[in-house]
């Protein structure tokens, strides 16, 4: 049986599971049952990709979908890497759901659809032709719409869900057209034949571009396609929030690599423009956005559209230096945007892991009234606190390593012989630490406000550790960000046949470099030891920790806090998550926000306390949605007089649309 | 022996578009359903000489069912119809007689342009029977457009039904079955539409559709 097919029996016994979440979903035995078995099928399907993602493709053709095409799949090393990540991040997700799902009151609306989920996701990276492909597609968007609305009786949801299924419809709309023009006027859909294709046209190659870019960027959470993700991410549950933002943005991520990089041939220099300037767009303002928001989960689907803004602006840069002839280069960034993928799936995943452990034990997502934390919660809070460093990109966690991949490969690009190119990297760059930056002070806020301090409100009081299936995802994950981070040569390695096959060459063999280094492009440019960088951490802190611990004085002295002179300190004098994040909504939200404060004083005599009052625009939502919106709302109101006509009118239309088509018909002969 | 059965067929089909065009001018129901009747035998005609020129025994299953049903069965139900609900007297206003005619003149000279060049390499019986099928089709909708009565309007379509009979068996190779589905769909529809207007009927008191939009608080 080949590899492709063991993958597709996956995805079929997931389906199977589907079906049997409709049976035994109100039974108890159903939860085990049905994350128990997509936890297995997780496993087995990571086997299977470590095992093919050095071999040769395999290839498959069922005979279903249209008839002369029937259904073609198809397993590369690429497709192979995503299948990775896919069944990782299901595994951990599965895991996780064990304990987690007990808290569902719904279960009958989650656990039919978390199946098929995964298992549309997993279709998606082995299949090999449009049809297939886009079935696949929907099958993802479908189900991980019917997860968003599981709690629909919210009607933040159902907006959510709603303006996500629009968002998805228009996507895939965008792949289908951009799809039709690959096949070209022959129809040939399926990929092997799309490859083979020369794409000379200047302007199809340019709206084949764009079009993969608005189909899988809207999946992927490209500003300004964003707007829908920081609303239907947090709607999910907090299994399928992070399956959602860990990968399924990957598997659009995806599906841009695979028509951009392997569909579409040999790139030109200027298809990187656009994915840079986009990239970093977004790499920048998702960040921002983060920073300004209170809800625990919303603030992670806004980190998650910085992180896509980044493996974005690597791959932009992969293009850059593709078509200029560097493939070394060409193959550093790609490995670095592949690597920051994977490296996100991992840390998201626990970051969302975390908020849905912090919602079960208090409730409460609103990180304004939480606080204090880690005193009940010791171990998920370590977790978090892991992956908090990780997305923040500190050494020696895996974050860092493929960031700084990154930067290695901005600092080849003076290089690169177009001055467009030359004067728009160092901007990306730039806005690339901007965002890095950024990212951490965001993480601090939500570490630090979530889990240190005093409790803000009763509701943390009561909180309590998770069940160990939780933690056991949570962990286990967590120490995934360590090892990659501390062995990066590991995932390096493992990516460079799917790199191989798309850019014409690897980077080089970092395994068997001495002390575990990695060493992007020479000993002369620059190098990086993560186990290194983990020892001296670990040593010194061990060290630090023993000097303050055993030859302090150990004389004990207690005394009164200093207060500042003003007595009774209450939790709200604590820093909040505003005060944290105000120095920056200063800086940038008067651009990016527009943002303002205003403080409302009284007036003389009045007895009411003096407001201050904050008011912030979404600029994407209010420039580029709200006139569509409008748009649409005033054809529809136009046409609705039609609505409402008499029958022979109505046939008078039939009439004279018929007529006036055979009139020019007869016209045009 | 080929130009003969050719003349033939067009004879036929084109008294088929000319019972079309009395169709268009008769204002009263009796009448109507008698022309409606005339078209059901004319169209039975020119399938039955399609069959005997095609050597295809099954067009003369169609030919029945043209025959028993539309000429016989569905004209003799208006008439009970129309009877039962004592509109039999009824003059109907139609839109301008003489400009109806210019009008499905037009249609007849739209269709033949149409279908004429884009047909030029298939067998010219066909293309003959299949423009004259367009210009029957295209007078039975405009039937539809311009009575308000419900049972003229009901006789428009058969007469468009009767079109797309008249196209289909020009066309040599159409499934029998296909041609029993289409007359069986218009039966049921025939069927639907008679409940519909004792309905209309029984609550408006008449089947002037008119009735309908002022229902509507439209006009």
């Amino acid at each position: 049986m080949s590899m492709v097919a063991l993958v597709l029996s996956g995805a079929a016994a997931l389906l199977v599971l589907a079906v049997l979440g409709v049976v035994c979903g109100r039974t108890g035995a159903g939860r085990p049952l049905i994350y128990g078995g997509s936890l297995l099928v997780c496993i087995a399907g990571t086997v299977i990709a470590g095992m093919s993602i050095a071999g040769e493709p395999s290839t498959i053709v069922l005979p279903l979908g249209l008839p002369w095409l029937g259904a073609h799949f198809r397993l590369d090393a690429l497709g192979a890497f995503f299948l990775a990540i896919i069944t990782i991040g299901g595994a951990g997700a599965s895991l996780y759901a064990l304990g987690y799902g007990r808290h569902e009151h719904e279960p009958l609306r989650v656990l039919p659809f978390y199946p098929a989920f995964l298992a549309g996701m997993t279709l998606v990276v082995v299949a090999d032709d449009a049809f297939s492909f886009l079935f696949c597609w929907e099958l993802m968007s479908l189900s991980s719409w019917a997860l968003v609305l599981s709690h629909h009786r919210d009607r933040e949801n159902t907006r959510a869900a709603y303006i996500y299924l629009l968002m998805a419809t228009f996507g895939s709309l965008a792949l289908l057209l951009a799809f039709g023009l690959l096949a070209g006027p022959g129809g040939n859909y399926a990929f092997a034949a799309m490859r083979e294709t020369a794409h000379s046209s200047t302007v199809l190659v340019a709206l084949v571009l764009s079009l993969s870019l608005l189909g899988a960027g809207s999946k992927a959470g490209l500003v300004p396609l964003h707007v829908w993700l920081p609303l239907a991410h947090p709607a999910a549950p907090s299994h399928v929030s992070a399956l959602m933002s860990g990968v399924m943005t990957k598997v659009a991520i995806y599906a841009f690599v695979r028509i951009v990089f392997d569909l579409l041939g040999p790139p030109e220099w200027w298809w990187s423009l656009p994915v840079l300037s986009i990239g970093g767009t977004t790499a920048a303002l998702g960040v921002l956005y983060a920073l300004m928001e209170r809800d625990l989960k919303r603030l992670l689907a806004y980190s998650t559209i910085e992180n896509i803004g980044i493996v974005f602006l690597g791959l932009g840069l992969a293009i850059a230096f593709r078509a200029n002839g560097m493939a070394g280069a060409a193959a550093l960034a790609l490995t670095a945007a592949l690597f920051h993928a994977f490296n996100h799936m991992l840390f998201k995943s626990v970051l969302f892991f975390g908020s849905g452990t912090v919602l079960v034990a208090t409730g409460e997502l609103n990180i304004e009234r939480l606080g204090g934390l880690i005193h009940r919660m010791p171990y998920s809070s370590a977790a978090f606190l892991i992956a908090c460093l990780a997305i923040s990109a500190l050494p020696p966690l895996n974050g860092f390593a493929s960031e700084w991949l990154m930067f290695q490969s901005i600092l080849v690009s003076p290089d690169l012989p177009q001055w467009g190119l030359k004067l728009l990297v160092p901007t990306v760059g730039t806005l690339l630490a901007l965002a890095a930056a950024l990212a951490a002070a965001c993480f601090v806020r939500a570490f630090g406000i979530t889990y240190l301090g005093r409790p803000r409100s009763a509701v943390t009081e009561q909180a309590h550790e998770a069940d160990r299936y939780s933690l056991a995802a949570m962990i286990g994950f967590a120490a995934l960000c360590v090892v990659t981070g501390v062995f990066p040569g590991l995932v390096i390695d493992g990516l460079a046949p799917a790199v191989h096959g798309l850019v014409g060459a690897r980077m080089p063999p970092q395994l068997s470099l001495p002390w575990l280094s990695i060493v992007p492009i020479a000993d002369s440019r620059s190098s990086y030891n993560g186990l290194m960088i983990f020892l001296f951490s670990a040593s010194s802190a061990i060290l630090a920790a023993f000097v303050v611990h055993r030859l302090a004085s150990r004389v004990v002295r207690r005394a009164g806090l200093w207060d500042c002179g003003y007595p009774g300190l209450g939790p709200l004098t604590q820093y909040s998550a505003a005060s944290l994040s105000q120095p920056i909504r200063r800086v940038f939200g008067s651009y990016v926000f527009r943002s303002s404060e205003r403080v409302e004083m009284p007036a003389p005599g009045e007895m009411g306390p003096a407001r201050i009052r904050k008011t912030r625009h979404d600029m994407a939502w209010e420039m580029l949605y709200e006139p569509i919106v409008a748009g649409v709302a005033f054809a529809s109101e136009r046409l609705n007089m039609l609505q409402f006509l008499t029958i022979r009118r109505y046939l008078g239309f039939v009439f004279v649309a018929l007529v006036f088509l055979l009139l020019a018909l007869a016209l045009w002969q | 022996m080929a130009s003969f059965s050719f003349d033939v067929a067009h004879m036929l089909a084109g008294g088929l578009v000319l019972v079309s065009f009395m169709m268009l001018y008769q204002d009263r129901l009796y009448s109507l359903l008698n022309v409606l009747a005339l078209h059901a035998i004319m169209l039975a005609l020119s399938v039955a000489w399609q069959a005997y020129i095609q050597h295809a025994p099954h067009l003369y299953i169609t030919v029945a069912l043209a025959l028993g049903f539309k000429a016989i069965v569905i004209p003799m139900a208006l008439r009970r119809m129309v009877f039962r609900m004592g509109i039999h007297r009824e003059v109907e206003t139609v839109v301008g007689i003489g400009l109806t005619m210019l009008v499905a003149i037009a249609l007849v000279a739209l269709s033949m342009e149409v279908m004429l060049p884009v047909t030029t390499h298939s067998d010219p019986m066909a293309r003959e029977d299949i423009a004259l099928a367009l210009s029957v089709l295209l007078i039975g909708l405009l039937m539809m457009v311009t009575r308000r009565n419900a049972v003229s309007q009901i006789v428009g379509f058969m007469s468009l039904e009767n079109g797309i009979v008249l196209a289909a068996t020009g066309a040599q190779g159409m499934p029998l079955v296909v041609e029993i589905s289409v007359a069986f769909s218009i039966l049921i529809a025939f069927i639907v539409i008679g409940i519909f207007l004792f309905r209309i009927r029984e609550r408006f008191d008449t089947v002037d559709d008119q009735a309908l939009d002022r229902f509507r608080g439209e006009h």
